[in-house]
């Protein structure tokens, strides 16, 4: 038990229009049927760290029953176990969290009375594998105060929604600038990070009388040339989902085999909570292409390169292209949908045509009177 | 000590011979069903949703698989403080060990267990049939007609009624008449093996039984021995969707009638959910070079080839240009690319090299157990390796890891019997 856990999962506002309105982005649903949060969760199950904190503080309420059985991730044990934390529930200091290293400073208790020597920071938004440890071991060898975990997204992500890093030939990092204006750097933070116990309550003792933010700016930037800050290149996948875009990405990445099998198949998994919902199902009309199609789906029309969350319905005539349709949704006869994000438990009449042209990616909210099966 | 009101003894113990290598490694109640189910799922799932909380599982063949699949019973909300699932193989004695002889042997071995929840009621059923049913209902009938004992019936074609204990009743459904296995069957009102009795009146019968025979049995014994001593039995009437699946053809029947529009037996409904052990299972997947009409495909499958009115199981993989028609693919099996493979139950694990045709040629009896195979059927054991570019004929059945000599010219004909590992 050498490091205790922190997901940050206070994010859940405008980012993703009006899907993140009765969710938290890291309850955003992912791959069919996982959440966002599922992959820092299984990371940390995977990577053995038994004492994890989730800090919630936007739309919190579906992430809290996604996680309220913490058993499906083998938390719940009598050593460590899965503690909830929002910014509502903390006396004296109970005010809203201006950023995660204030979220980190209103639960110092929580920190100190932990006795795990190191702990692992994560974002909850975010779609990847990590074995924790091989980050620890980094750091201490490189007898780092912080280590980032860093990566660079190349042309497939918007680097100016990141904090960007330059490093030196030793993987010190030697620029931090958050979400800079304008960048021609890909090197990006991941919002992962590894930080001394002792050390992380130290520094945010030492700010506790500023105005604390978000660990980037707060603690990041301000203590960049005072202490040994190293970046861990991450290799595998990774990627935040704080976008229209990017989460559209991610959830496609699944048609592709390789990704799949990374998260699902190559020991170890990813978790999620566990639904018993019978096997997707085909009937006479279905035509059903290059598509991930979640248990409890009932398919009569075509679906193309699209995501099928759980207990979908898809009526007979139906077209499904290139579009994500969340759970328990139920898709009439003769419908169209193309480019576009069906938020859930919405019920799309028939021969309604939802199409979106060119490169956007349009989100549905319907409100129409829920069709009973 | 708190008591139970019912606790429910679920006999699993049985190898299902009917089933032929499909239950070589495994007992009945372990084999899949529907896809991503085992049989035992729908009793388990039956006693948490009608409310009964302590059951107990009696094994004997080939546990290994029933008792890893049950657990301490989470997945069916039977993980608890006080009762839950307890798995109740035979044990040793003061001087003997014991196999379980009987149906009511069994149970009458594991009468501690049973006083140990101190019941007013015990409630027998059997872990091998498909059906959503609620006990609490049985019981409520139960205890308005202030029986000593009620047996669930249901009626079925007169012709299949020898194989099952065939009851005569009065008008107010009082038994009168109880046959196990009739050659001349007088009713087509069937017992379907589930008992509800006062734990009273059963602890006695069973040890006044146990002493008279050596296997003792529900159904031979118990019952005869109930109506004889004048107590009050009485039939419950369930006319829902209820299937034995004892025999190869029944069990392929019986899931393919899931696939239909709107299936007899349906598994889509809010209501009654059927709970299983999956662990944690990405979505399937259908590739652009698939085609899947009237099917049913379970998480984590893979699908890059043509797949038709079948039931395919958890993390399948159907490789590219294969057709699987009129078949059950179980849990991880492995499927090559170019194959046919028509009206064939593939139990789990198996692998099927690539060019591989199954359901050729014209029917044979089979060779060795007509009894068991004896229908189009192709049937593979579990973990079994069928090498690539093989023809294998009607009504045959293969176990074991198979190699291409292991079939004349690369053919099986027709109701052949090729097992490799040993096992009959």
């Amino acid at each position: 038990m050498r490091a205790l856990g922190v997901i940050f999962a206070g994010k859940g506002n405008d980012e993703l229009q009006g899907l993140t309105n009765k969710r938290a982005v890291a309850a955003m649903p992912i791959a069919g049927k996982y959440r966002a949060i599922d992959f820092a969760l299984s990371n940390m199950t995977n990577s053995h760290i038994q004492n994890v904190a989730i800090i919630t503080q936007n739309n919190a309420r579906s992430l809290i029953e996604h996680v309220n059985s913490s058993k499906w991730w083998d938390f719940g044990r009598k050593q460590g176990g899965l503690f909830v934390f929002s910014s509502a529930t903390l006396g004296d200091s109970s005010y809203f969290y201006s950023g995660t290293a204030d979220m980190l400073y209103q639960n110092i208790e929580y920190l100190k009375k932990s006795h795990e020597p190191y702990v692992i920071l994560t974002s909850g938004d975010s779609v990847y594998k990590m074995d924790y440890n091989k980050l620890l071991e980094y750091h201490i060898s490189k007898k780092a105060d912080i280590t980032i975990v860093c990566k660079d997204i190349g042309s497939s992500d918007n680097p100016t929604r990141f904090g960007v890093v330059e490093v030196d030939s030793d993987n010190k990092i030697i620029q931090f600038e958050e979400k800079p204006l304008e960048t021609e750097n890909t090197y990006v933070s991941t919002g992962i990070y590894v930080i001394r116990r002792r050390q992380l309550i130290d520094m945010l003792e030492e700010l506790s009388a500023d105005k604390r933010q978000d660990i980037a700016t707060s603690i990041v930037m301000r203590y960049l040339k005072k202490k040994r800050m190293y970046a861990y290149d991450m290799k595998d996948y990774w990627k935040n989902i704080s976008s229209v875009e990017a989460y559209y990405e991610a959830n496609m990445d699944f048609l592709n085999k390789d990704i799949r099998n990374h998260f699902f198949k190559d020991d170890p998994i990813i978790y999620s909570k566990v639904y018993d919902l019978p096997p997707a199902k085909y009937n006479v009309g279905s035509a059903v292409k290059n598509s991930l199609i979640s248990s409890g789906s009932i398919i009569n029309g075509t679906v193309e390169n699209s995501i099928l969350f759980k207990t979908v319905f898809v009526g007979e005539g139906s077209v499904i292209k290139n579009s994500i349709i969340l759970d328990d949704v139920y898709v009439g006869k003769d419908v169209i949908i193309e480019n576009c994000i069906i938020e859930s438990r919405d019920t799309l009449r028939d021969k309604s045509i939802y199409v979106e042209n060119g490169r956007n990616i349009n989100v549905i909210i319907e409100k129409n009177e829920r069709y009973i099966m | 000590m708190l008591r139970k009101e019912t606790v429910a003894m679920l006999l699993a113990g049985g190898q299902g011979s009917r089933l032929g290598v499909l239950t070589n490694k495994l007992a009945k109640p372990a084999v899949s069903f529907g896809g991503k189910y085992k049989i035992i799922d729908f009793t388990l799932s039956n006693c948490i949703n009608s409310g009964i909380d302590t059951v107990g599982v009696l094994t004997q063949y080939q546990p290994l698989r029933l008792n890893r699949h049950i657990g301490i019973g989470i997945p069916w909300d039977l993980d608890r403080n006080y009762g839950g699932v307890s798995i109740l193989p035979p044990y040793i004695k003061a001087t003997v060990g014991e196999w379980y002889s009987g149906t009511a042997n069994a149970i009458y071995q594991n009468k501690e267990f049973i006083d140990y929840y101190n019941p007013e009621y015990v409630i027998i059923l059997s872990a091998d049939h498909v059906y959503k049913m609620d006990y609490e209902m049985m019981l409520n009938f139960h205890k308005e007609r202030k029986a000593d004992l009620t047996i669930a019936a249901i009626q079925i074609p007169i012709e299949e009624a020898h194989r099952y204990g065939v009851i005569i009743e009065d008008v107010q459904n009082k038994i009168i008449d109880f046959e196990e296995k009739p050659q001349n069957p007088k009713n087509n009102l069937i017992s379907m093996g589930i008992y509800i009795f006062n734990w009273k009146l059963l602890k006695s019968a069973l040890a006044s039984n146990d002493l008279l025979h050596r296997k003792s049995d529900f159904g031979k014994h118990i019952i005869p021995y109930c109506k004889h001593i004048g107590c009050n039995i009485y039939a419950y009437h369930f006319d829902g969707f209820w299937r034995d699946v004892g025999t190869l053809q029944s069990y392929w029947e019986t899931n393919m009638e899931l696939v239909k529009i709107v299936p007899d037996f349906n598994l889509y409904e809010e209501f009654w959910q059927i709970y299983s052990n999956n662990g944690s299972l990405p979505p399937q997947y259908t590739a652009e070079t698939a085609e899947v009409k009237t099917c049913i495909i379970s998480e984590a499958a893979e699908v890059y080839g043509k797949v038709y009115n079948s039931v395919i199981g958890n993390s399948v993989h159907i490789g590219k240009d294969s057709i699987i028609w009129n078949s059950i693919v179980m849990d991880n099996c492995q499927v090559g690319e170019g194959c046919v493979i028509r009206n064939s139950i593939l139990a789990e694990e198996v692998i099927i090299g690539n060019g591989v045709e199954m359901g050729t040629g014209e029917w044979k009896e089979n060779i060795v157990d007509p009894e068991i195979y004896n229908s189009d059927l192709i049937v593979i054991g579990e973990s079994s390796v069928i090498p690539d570019g093989v023809k294998i004929g009607k009504n045959s059945a293969i176990s074991g890891i198979t190699d291409y000599e292991d079939y004349e010219g690369g053919i099986l004909p027709p109701g052949s019997y090729l097992v490799k590992d040993g096992v009959i």
